[in-house]
């Protein structure tokens, strides 16, 4: 039996784009999950657990990520790390006033 | 085996492991460890790792309840202390690569942070600050335990570091250092005091020195020569234990004529002076038979208290020395430094070259408050003893008149508050610029004594900076421009029936007492351990042949020719020094 797998893509849309705070919130929150997750950005692809590997990834604002988890609860994993990104956008402020489009999203 | 060539601040010869110590102040350099050694180097890593995150919780933790930055900090670098797969990647590389956990700290962070810094993002870019505080947070934790080690020793080592502190020197468990090398430093560093005063032998100035070490490494420090011998052969090895079999021995046969007087064959007696750096060190003149202090050099004053020395401060270290040269003379220096060395000198601006620049006499006479402080010292101290003052880097007679006239303002000032001082001081300068030496018969009218500076005057005249290793090997005091130039400054002095001694290296140096006592010198001032086999040198001779050697020098003509000569000449005197 193979485990689910999930994907998604995701938009880094805070400012100062995925740095050390929004980094260490994004390995928490990926930490919580049994699943295997890695994150891509173009042919880079790393763990989601990793601080190192996920700060070095570099993702400024604007920057399209794709997560992958892998497990049991792989599910759950891809809408948490969403939520954090594009939703919460890490209590960041978001590059654009007013394009709150994005933030009602589909919660 | 790998020779490295310094400068010799501390004689004497140590043999024995090297034990490094890096700082985190520097790069670190790469050094090898062997297979063997891998797991506990691993082990390090992880308990750096280990005790940073403990350190970092206690921080976090002191700023519970509030919401700030500085709790992120913390918080983020606990994060990559946590992060396997970056202690993977730098416990990887010490087993790969068989280097020091310090090294592999170091390297695999500023790899990150250099992927960071190249990122064309500001806020990204930036991170690179907070992978440097993790980078020294870490380095923190291993060179702490280096130093816990050095101050826990259970087996005899020389002390290797970029350069040492006197924090660092002050743990240090003295039973078992036998000696110290270091990367930076000069003289007057604190690797050079310390060794001195500890009586262990020290070079300074060797560049990249410990990255050639690993941490088995036999290292020789060869403080009579400024040499370093890493990893020496077999053959290297056993010399060397002969060598300094054979100087302790001729040191004992030597402290026997300490109280012998410093007199020729011939019964010309020769005065023996101690140059000194720091008050204490008088003793040690004294004991190796040092009958006064011919250069008391008062840089120390300025370098070591990170303020401009109080009036005070002078006067304690010139009295201190006074009390152990009791109606001998004692040559106190003003001032010497280049601005670019004085910390508080905040005006100074880069200078090109500071060794033609603003330096020495030069800054005294454009900064007189502090000129006046060291002179008002020197003055009430004067009244103690034989103390006499002389003036560095003169260059022309306006600057001795110039530097005089002040002199004559302290006196003046100490008269209306009747503070008693000698007003008959002997004043004298240092012979160290081509220009003095060439005009040293109008100087001579001026001042008591000369005090001839052969490592400036050798600099100035042959244009060589001796610490650069690519001419290094043209400085020579051995050389014809340097005889005719001292032949000169000496005719001069006796002349005018005015004091001459000779202050630089050469008057320590075994291979040049014939000559100089053959061209009319009879003061020489020298580092104290060496007194005792320039005493026996001395009475070793007579007036006639060094006068025979002399006139045979001035018919020479290239360094090589006199070097030789000089050295077959010593070593038919005194076969042990050499």
């Amino acid at each position: 039996m193979s485990e689910p797998v999930y994907e998604i893509e995701v938009e880094i849309r805070n400012v100062e784009g995925l740095h050390m705070r929004p980094a260490m919130q994004f390995v928490d929150t990926a930490s919580r999950f049994d699943s295997e997750i890695q994150v891509y950005n173009d042919e880079t692809s790393v763990d989601a657990k990793s601080i190192m590997q996920m700060t070095m990834l570099a993702a400024t604002c604007g920057t399209k990520l794709r997560i992958k988890a892998v497990g049991d609860d792989a599910e759950q994993a891809i809408e948490a790390l969403r939520h954090l990104v594009e939703v919460k956008m890490f209590d960041e402020t978001p590059a654009r006033q007013g394009d709150t489009g994005i933030m009602d999203g589909r919660l | 085996m790998e020779i490295r060539k310094g400068v010799a601040v501390s004689p004497g010869i140590a043999i024995a492991r090297a034990m490094v110590i890096d700082s985190r102040d520097y790069r670190i350099p790469r050094r090898s460890i062997l297979p063997s050694q891998r797991g506990r180097e691993v082990q390090r890593v992880h308990e750096a790792f280990d005790r940073a995150v403990s350190q970092l919780i206690a921080l976090e933790q002191a700023q519970a309840g509030r919401e700030n930055q500085i709790k992120d900090i913390f918080a983020v670098h606990v994060r990559f202390l946590h992060d396997d797969s970056f202690r993977r990647r730098i416990t990887e590389f010490v087993e790969a690569e068989l280097v020091t956990a310090e090294y592999a700290v170091s390297t695999i962070l500023r790899e990150i942070a250099s992927h960071f810094a190249g990122i064309d993002d500001e806020y990204i870019s930036e991170r690179a600050a907070d992978i440097y505080d993790i980078e020294r947070r870490l380095l923190t934790q291993l060179l702490g335990e280096v130093r816990q080690e050095v101050e826990h020793l259970k087996e005899q080592v020389v002390i290797v570091a970029h350069e040492l502190t006197p924090t660092q020197t002050a743990g240090f468990n003295k039973t078992f250092v036998k000696g110290f090398a270091t990367e930076a430093g000069g003289r007057t560093s604190h690797t050079a005091i310390v060794a001195r005063s500890l009586g262990l032998p020290a070079v300074v100035a060797l560049e990249d020195v410990t990255s050639s070490l690993t941490s088995e490494s036999i290292v020789i420090i060869d403080g009579n020569r400024g040499v370093v011998i890493i990893d020496p052969d077999a053959q290297t090895l056993e010399e060397y234990q002969n060598y300094a079999r054979e100087l302790t021995r001729f040191e004992v046969e030597l402290s026997s004529i300490r109280d012998k007087p410093a007199v020729t064959r011939d019964g010309v007696e020769i005065e023996l002076l101690g140059n000194i750096e720091f008050p204490n060190e008088a003793v040690m003149a004294k004991e190796k038979g040092g009958v006064g202090i011919g250069l008391y050099r008062t840089e120390f004053l300025y370098l070591y208290s990170g303020t401009e020395p109080a009036e005070e401060d002078h006067y304690e270290a010139y009295a201190e020395v006074s009390r152990h040269f009791e109606g001998r003379p004692i040559v106190i220096r003003t001032m010497d430094l280049g601005a670019d060395k004085l910390p508080y000198a905040a005006r100074h601006m880069g200078e090109s070259n500071p060794v033609l620049g603003l330096r020495s006499i030069r800054y005294c006479l454009q900064n007189l408050t502090m000129f006046k402080t060291q002179l008002r010292a020197i003055l009430r101290a004067s009244v103690l003893g034989d103390i006499r003052v002389m003036f560095p880097l003169i260059g022309n007679l306006q600057e001795l008149r110039q530097a005089k006239m002040i002199l004559r303002d302290v006196m003046e000032d100490l008269d209306e508050y009747a503070v008693p001082y000698n007003p008959d001081i002997k004043v004298g300068i240092m012979i160290e610029t081509p220009s003095a030496a060439l005009t040293a018969a109008l100087l001579a009218s001026d001042c008591n004594f000369f005090s001839i500076g052969t490592n400036d005057l050798i600099q100035y005249t042959l244009a060589v900076d001796r610490g650069n290793e690519h001419v290094a090997t043209l400085y020579s005091a051995a050389d014809p421009a340097i005889f005719n130039l001292l032949r000169s400054v000496i005719h001069d002095a006796n002349k005018a029936r005015i004091g001459l001694s000779v202050c630089g290296e050469v008057a320590g140096d075994p291979e040049y007492i014939m000559l100089l006592l053959g061209m009319g010198v009879r003061t020489l001032s020298l580092a104290p351990p060496m007194i005792p086999e320039i005493k026996q040198i001395v009475r070793s001779v007579t007036i006639k042949e060094c006068n025979h050697l002399a006139r045979k020098v001035g018919t020479m003509d290239s360094q090589r020719q006199i070097k030789n000569f000089l050295r077959d000449a010593a070593t038919r005197i005194i076969p042990e020094a050499f």
